[in-house]
Formats: C-alpha cells, sequence, structure tokens
C-alpha cells in the first residue's frame, strides 16, 4: 500500500481499506472504494452519502480512464477524499488535480521539489474542470 | 488571423518552462524514456529514424510572415536548412536535437507559436479550409470554431491520455476542402432556415489501417454547445474507447463497433449532463475569436482583369488559381511539389520568401494545405504576375495544383521509423514520368503512404499507393478510387503489389487507361466511377 | 552477425555499438553475440544512447551490412537527400541501401 504523499485536505484521513466497486455495493457500512480503470465511476453515484474515501487506481499512467472517473464524481458532487494511486508520476498529478483528485499516493514516490513546480507551473488554464478554477475565457469577459 | 493575449502568451511560456524541465530531469536521469517519451511526444517530438523530428503547430493552418520566417529561421539554426510541410497543414524538422527542444519551443514561443499537442494521446492540430475567408461558398469562416476547439483542447485535463490520437477538423461550406469525413471529429458550420449557425457533427472517420468515412452522428449541435457537445464526445471515448490494441484504439473502431445510434445515444446522456455544468465558452468569447479574423481591408474597385500573354504565367493562373469572394482579388496556391522534387520539403530560403510574399500580397497571411503547398489567399489580381515571377525564381511556381505532379506523399522509409517502404522517390519518379502528360490528365490526387498507418492518405487517393514489405524488400499496392470532399470514399486496391519500377508504370498505365476512355470533360475519378476497375486491371495485369 | 544501434540520446543521432562505446559509422558496428540485453540494459541506463536494440548484420566486402533496409537506411541517411548522408560524395551510397 503505497503512501499518501500529497494531500490537500484538512479532514483526516479514513483508515478504512478502499474495497472494491463490487464488494461496496454489498457492504452497507464501507466508507472506502476503490475504482479500476474498466469501473464505471457512476455505479457510485447512490452511495454517495457514505463515501469518504475513492481511490482511483493508475495501473499504467498511459490509461486515462481515472481522469473521467475523477471529474464524473465531483461533477455529481462528492466531496470526500479522492486519492489517486497507482503508477502516478509527477507529470501527471497537476491534469489529476485538476479533475479533482486532492490527495495523491504514487506506487514510486515523488521527488518534492518535481512536484511543487508540477502544481504550481500552470496559473491560468483554458477550460473548466473540476477544480473550480475560472478558465481564462471567463477572465477575459468576467 | 488569431493574435495571442497575455493568458495565451502566458500558456505557451509555461509549456516551454514545463519542457525545459522535463527534458532536464530526462538528461539527468531522473526519469526514464519510457516516462518521458508521452511528455515529450505532447510536445511534439518524435524520436525518428535520423534524430529527433519536431512537429510544430499551425492551428488551421493559418500563418503570418514573421512565423514564415521564424519557421525558416528554425530550420537554419537547429536543423539542416528546410522543413516538411505535412498532411495536417503542421511543418516538420527531420534532425532535432533534444538538447536544442526547449531553445526552439521558447523561439516558437515568441511568435505566438508552439508544438503543442502534435502527438501523444491527445487532441492534436485541428485542421480547416486552406481557403477559409477567402471563398464565396462558406457560410462563415470556420477558423474562429478552431481556434475556440484549439484552446479547449489545450492541456485539457481530462483528455491528456486517451486510447490514441484524436485528429478533428472544422469547415464550414458544402464543399469538403479539409477531408473532413475522414477525422476522428470533423465538424460542418451550417445555418439553418432561421438563419441560426450550428455545427453538424461526423465522429469515427480516419485512415490507417481501417479506413472509415465518419457518420453523421448529431446534424444539428446549436453553436453555442459545440464545445460541450466536443467534450461529451470525447469522454465517451476515453471512457470507452479500446485500450487493449493499439490498432483497434481509435474512436473509428468504437463508434463501429457500438454503431453509430449507440455511440449517439451514449453522446446524447453524456452531453445532458454536461450541459447542466456550464462549460461552454460565451458567445462573447466567440465574438472576440471572430473579430480577429474579420476580411483584411479589401479595395474596392480593383481590376478584375489579369495579362495572360506571358504563357507560363497563364499556366499557372489556370492551375493553381482559385477565384475569390472579392472582385479583384484571387487565391494563389504555391505548389511545393517541383517535377521531381520532394512533395512539401521548403528550404530555409524559400519558407523565408513566402512569408515574405504573404505579408507583401497577401495581407499578411499565408496557408499551409493538407495537400502540403502554401496558399496566399489573399492576392490583388494587379499584384499576380509580380508575385508569380519571384515565386518562379525560387523554384515555387510549378503550375500543376490537384494534377498529377501535386503527390502527397508521407516521408516513408527515408525518414520515419514506422515506414515499411520509401514513399519518396516513388513519387519522384511518377512526377518525372507524367509530367509531360500532366496538364491534358487534369486532375487527379495522387497520394502515396509508406505504411499502413497512411499519413499520406492514399486510402482517399483518386490513385492511392500503399508502400508494404514483402520479406525484406519495398512493394507497392495500387489503389484507385478514393476521394476526399463531399462525395468521400475510399479507394480499391487494383491487385499484386508492385516493386519500385512496376508501380510507376502501373500509375502510368492507370492514366493511359483514363486518357482512352473518358468522356467530355470527365476527371480520372468520374471515369473511374464511371467504368469501374476492371479495364484498369485488365490493362495493368494483362 | 549480432549488432546494436540506438540513437544519442543528446542530438538524436544514429549510433553503433563498437565494443566501447557508440559511433556513427556502422562499419565500427561490432558482433554482440549473446551479450545484446546486457549492453543495451546497461547502455539505456548510463543514457550514452536511446532506444537501442540488436539487429542482425553481415560482413561484406564493404563493411558491416545491417540485414533491414531500414537500418541500412539509418547508417548513410535519407536516400533522397544525398547530401544529408554521411557519404555526400559518394554515388553509389544509395544503391548500398537497397
Amino acid at each position: 500500500m503505497a503512501e499518501v504523499q500529497f494531500r490537500f485536505r484538512a479532514d483526516e484521513p479514513v483508515a478504512d481499506p478502499a474495497v472494491t466497486v463490487d464488494a461496496f455495493g454489498d457492504q452497507t457500512n464501507a466508507a472506502a472504494v476503490r475504482l479500476e480503470p474498466g469501473d464505471d465511476a457512476r455505479d457510485l453515484l447512490p452511495h454517495l452519502e457514505r463515501l469518504q474515501l475513492v481511490e482511483v487506481n493508475f495501473p499504467v499512467f498511459g490509461d486515462g480512464r481515472g481522469y473521467s472517473s475523477a471529474r464524473i464524481l465531483r461533477e455529481a458532487g462528492y466531496s470526500g477524499e479522492l486519492r489517486a494511486v497507482g503508477e502516478v508520476l509527477v507529470d501527471q498529478i497537476a491534469a489529476m488535480r485538476r479533475c479533482g483528485f486532492d490527495a495523491f499516493a504514487p506506487d514510486l514516490p515523488l521527488d518534492p521539489g518535481d512536484a511543487e513546480a508540477a502544481f504550481s507551473r500552470f496559473t491560468q488554464v483554458y477550460q473548466p474542470a473540476a477544480d473550480g478554477h475560472a478558465p481564462i475565457w471567463q477572465l477575459r469577459h468576467g | 488571423m488569431y493574435k495571442y493575449d497575455t493568458y495565451d502568451q502566458q500558456q505557451v511560456n509555461a509549456r516551454v518552462e514545463e519542457f525545459r524541465d522535463q527534458v532536464r530531469r530526462r538528461l539527468e536521469g531522473h526519469i526514464t524514456e519510457d516516462q518521458f517519451k508521452p511528455l515529450r511526444l505532447m510536445n511534439g517530438l518524435y524520436l525518428q529514424l535520423h534524430a529527433y523530428m519536431l512537429r510544430v503547430a499551425v492551428p488551421y493552418g493559418t500563418l503570418s510572415g514573421a512565423q514564415m520566417r521564424m519557421l525558416g529561421h528554425i530550420a537554419d539554426k537547429y536543423d539542416r536548412g528546410y522543413g516538411h510541410f505535412t498532411t495536417r497543414q503542421n511543418i516538420q524538422y527531420n534532425w532535432i536535437k533534444l538538447e536544442d527542444a526547449p531553445d526552439i519551443l521558447a523561439d516558437l514561443a515568441s511568435v505566438e507559436m508552439h508544438a503543442i499537442q502534435t502527438s501523444g494521446n491527445c487532441i492534436r492540430n485541428t485542421t480547416s479550409d486552406q481557403y477559409a475567408g477567402a471563398v464565396a461558398d462558406e457560410v462563415v469562416d470556420p477558423r474562429p470554431y478552431a481556434e475556440l476547439i484549439r484552446q479547449w483542447s489545450t492541456f485539457h485535463p481530462e483528455f491528456s491520455f486517451l486510447p490514441r490520437k484524436f485528429k478533428m477538423a472544422v469547415i464550414a461550406s458544402d464543399t469538403d476542402r479539409a477531408a473532413m469525413r475522414l477525422h476522428d471529429i470533423g465538424i460542418r458550420i451550417v445555418r439553418n432556415e432561421a438563419g441560426e449557425l450550428g455545427a453538424a457533427f461526423y465522429v469515427g472517420g480516419g485512415m490507417g489501417r481501417t479506413p472509415m468515412i465518419a457518420p453523421c452522428i448529431r446534424e444539428w449541435v446549436p453553436i453555442d454547445q459545440m464545445i460541450t457537445y466536443s467534450e461529451a464526445c470525447l469522454r465517451v471515448y476515453n471512457r470507452y474507447g479500446r485500450r487493449d490494441n493499439k490498432y483497434k484504439a481509435r474512436i473509428k473502431i468504437l463508434v463501429h463497433e457500438l454503431g453509430k445510434d449507440e455511440y449517439a445515444r451514449q453522446v446524447e446522456e453524456e452531453f445532458a449532463h454536461l450541459l447542466t455544468l456550464s462549460i461552454e465558452p460565451p458567445l462573447a468569447e466567440l465574438e472576440r475569436i471572430k473579430a480577429q479574423f474579420a476580411d483584411p481591408p479589401f479595395e474596392s474597385g480593383l481590376s478584375d482583369d489579369l495579362d495572360r500573354s506571358d504563357p507560363d504565367f497563364a499556366l499557372w493562373i489556370d492551375a493553381n488559381c482559385l477565384p475569390h469572394k472579392r472582385p479583384g482579388y484571387i487565391a494563389a496556391t504555391i505548389s511545393l511539389k517541383p517535377v521531381g522534387g520532394i512533395p512539401g520539403d521548403a528550404s530555409a530560403d524559400q519558407i523565408r520568401l513566402m512569408g515574405d510574399l504573404a505579408e507583401r500580397y497577401s495581407f499578411d497571411e499565408c496557408r499551409v494545405t493538407h495537400a502540403q503547398n502554401v496558399v496566399l489567399p489573399h492576392v490583388r489580381k494587379a499584384d499576380l504576375f509580380a508575385l508569380w515571377q519571384q515565386l518562379d525564381a525560387a523554384g515555387l511556381a510549378t503550375a500543376n495544383l490537384d494534377q498529377i505532379g501535386d503527390i502527397i506523399a508521407c516521408p516513408g522509409l527515408d525518414y520515419c521509423s514506422l515506414a515499411n517502404a520509401r514513399s519518396i522517390p516513388v513519387a519522384q519518379k511518377i512526377s518525372q514520368r507524367l509530367a509531360g502528360k500532366a496538364r491534358d490528365i487534369g486532375e487527379l490526387k495522387l497520394k502515396i503512404s509508406g505504411c499502413i498507418n497512411a499519413c499520406g492518405h492514399h486510402h482517399a487517393g483518386h490513385i492511392g499507393i500503399l508502400g508494404v514489405d514483402k520479406k525484406g524488400v519495398e512493394n507497392y499496392q495500387l489503389l484507385l478510387g478514393g476521394c476526399e470532399g463531399a462525395d468521400t470514399s475510399l479507394g480499391q486496391i487494383t491487385g499484386p503489389g508492385f516493386d519500385e519500377d512496376g508501380i510507376v508504370d502501373a500509375v502510368e498505365t492507370a492514366t493511359g487507361v483514363y486518357l482512352s476512355n473518358r468522356q467530355g470533360t470527365e476527371r480520372f475519378i468520374d471515369t473511374y466511377r464511371r467504368i469501374g476497375m476492371a479495364p484498369f486491371k485488365e490493362a495493368i495485369y494483362g | 552477425m549480432k549488432i546494436l544501434t540506438g540513437n544519442d540520446l543528446k542530438t538524436g543521432a544514429v549510433t553503433w555499438w563498437d565494443g566501447v562505446q557508440w559511433s556513427l559509422h556502422v562499419e565500427d558496428a561490432v558482433d554482440v553475440g549473446e551479450h545484446a540485453d546486457t549492453i543495451l540494459a546497461r547502455e539505456q541506463a548510463t543514457r550514452r544512447v536511446n532506444a537501442a536494440y540488436a539487429i542482425e548484420a553481415v560482413k561484406d566486402e564493404d563493411g558491416v551490412r545491417p540485414a533491414h533496409i531500414k537500418d541500412r537506411i539509418r547508417a548513410l541517411g535519407p536516400t533522397v537527400r544525398p547530401d544529408l548522408t554521411l557519404k555526400p560524395a559518394d554515388p553509389a551510397a544509395g544503391n548500398w541501401v537497397i
């Protein structure tokens, strides 16, 4: 289990182990679930209230389905921890953050300096996403 | 044309610094090649046959004189004195050093250019009609919409690791001059009976191993929902496009396997959801962009006459020039296909000259076409002769637009590590063999790909050639009857392949069959469609 | 014979393993026999080369001849621009590729 290296939340992380989507459906007291790339994030929508942690797995960094899963959950109003796990590389974390991830537990720890640079590199964004950052067109036109 | 504001400039500047840092980390060994590769691809940097190759984005093919001059400068300073214009309106440099790449991107950024997302599994350069703003048959200039799409797709955080590359094209006329239906998403801007603008979406076209013509997924999307609908199309693809097999990973496979109705239904669902989130740029943003594509200050009362007394000039006018929407003006195509030359290549001097000529004669604007030529869209007829003389002196006045000498060819095995066969020598030989008959043959779009990836668009050629590897020896298949445009069709293979001399002979034979059988003003493609494959097959294989 | 080829990491130039380092000239390529994988792994990690791989080749009167036309083009340069190849003055260089 990789450690959470970056977390942008004030609350305490849940201690529950993240169960699979299938198991989660059966265990009515589970609060943490793990989404694989092939899972449908919308299967979780009926359970958002009891969910405190969603881990989204990136088994290979090139599989970008987790970015959609994250946004979908945030768009549905999920406000718990959204944690990127797996092959999470420093050059992806900024985009992941934009998609709604607020915690990162990469298999291989990232260089903190590189991560900081990555998070702060782009101060403006062209399109709205799950981070609420005003897109450039909004700054242009108010 | 579009000019960056401080936000746009900030984005490309940040990207340059990001890439500079990524290159440093690669050279210092902090990241592996496997980790670095997608990052450099997303900045257009390939590792190719002879060196790194950089693909610079030319959004919807449009360039200013200053930008062309910078492209020439880059060719001289960082490369070996030339560049290659591509079938997606971009430019490529073949001899780039990794250690120079960040500086090149910085130079590009200084003239509002970049190499962002010209490779990688992300949304690529959005292409458009090379005559946008100059032709009478467009509903509107499609390029502001392409610019909206460019900004929306740049650094899109959800769509940077798609199953595969994603290519979009936008047109705004019935005549499709951008091969729109052979794209992952093709958009045609249309007007309804109420005079409102909307977008017709065609999704799932493409060439490569399994060429497909994009079906229409939605005939009408209100123009102020175009980005939201695009986002829905992409999200469905990102979630459900195949990731198990690289050769089945394009959206065309998804649309084909789901069926267009089911794909459209899934998009509709996502679209309804996304509409509740207000992700569409406001109309004010479209208007802001449109204002930068307003007509240049055309003069009125200009003469529409042309002095055709020079026979070479007259030939060039007839072959390469297109009537303009404004009297007294004309759109001129600079051919980058000299007889026996390398299709799409231009020297640094030629690139700089084209920039100067664009500035002087075309309101500082030129367009790269997906046929690997360059258009000066707004030339005063009064200036055309002087322009032609300067082009002629620089070897840029070949009068062969859309003729058999106007060959579209990928770089092929001379340059590309994906290729199975060389394409350029075949192009050169055909060009030389048929130079004398080219004018008589008339319109014939010949397209050559050096491998099944079809970067030469051979499926869409009236005559198409596909290079293959036959037991380590180069071999060439001949296809007939492909066509872009509103009547898009895919070429059919004639039969067994040929060696290099054989394919040149076969092409010549095919043109002979056409010349013997044509009726009236039939073009090659018309005669082929009328008489079918059989007479060609008979003549070629005996 | 089995030879190793790749691209210089910094410049992208095509290189060939000569037993000690990476040469720009295919004539310098040596037979690595069964040691290809070991050498490749080590060299990729040292970053003296990028994306290197092993290929078959023969030694003939012209020197070292890669088995596949693609690698022969890599060895020489683009056949359509003799001036940009390693042998610009040799009119027969393109024939060697084929």
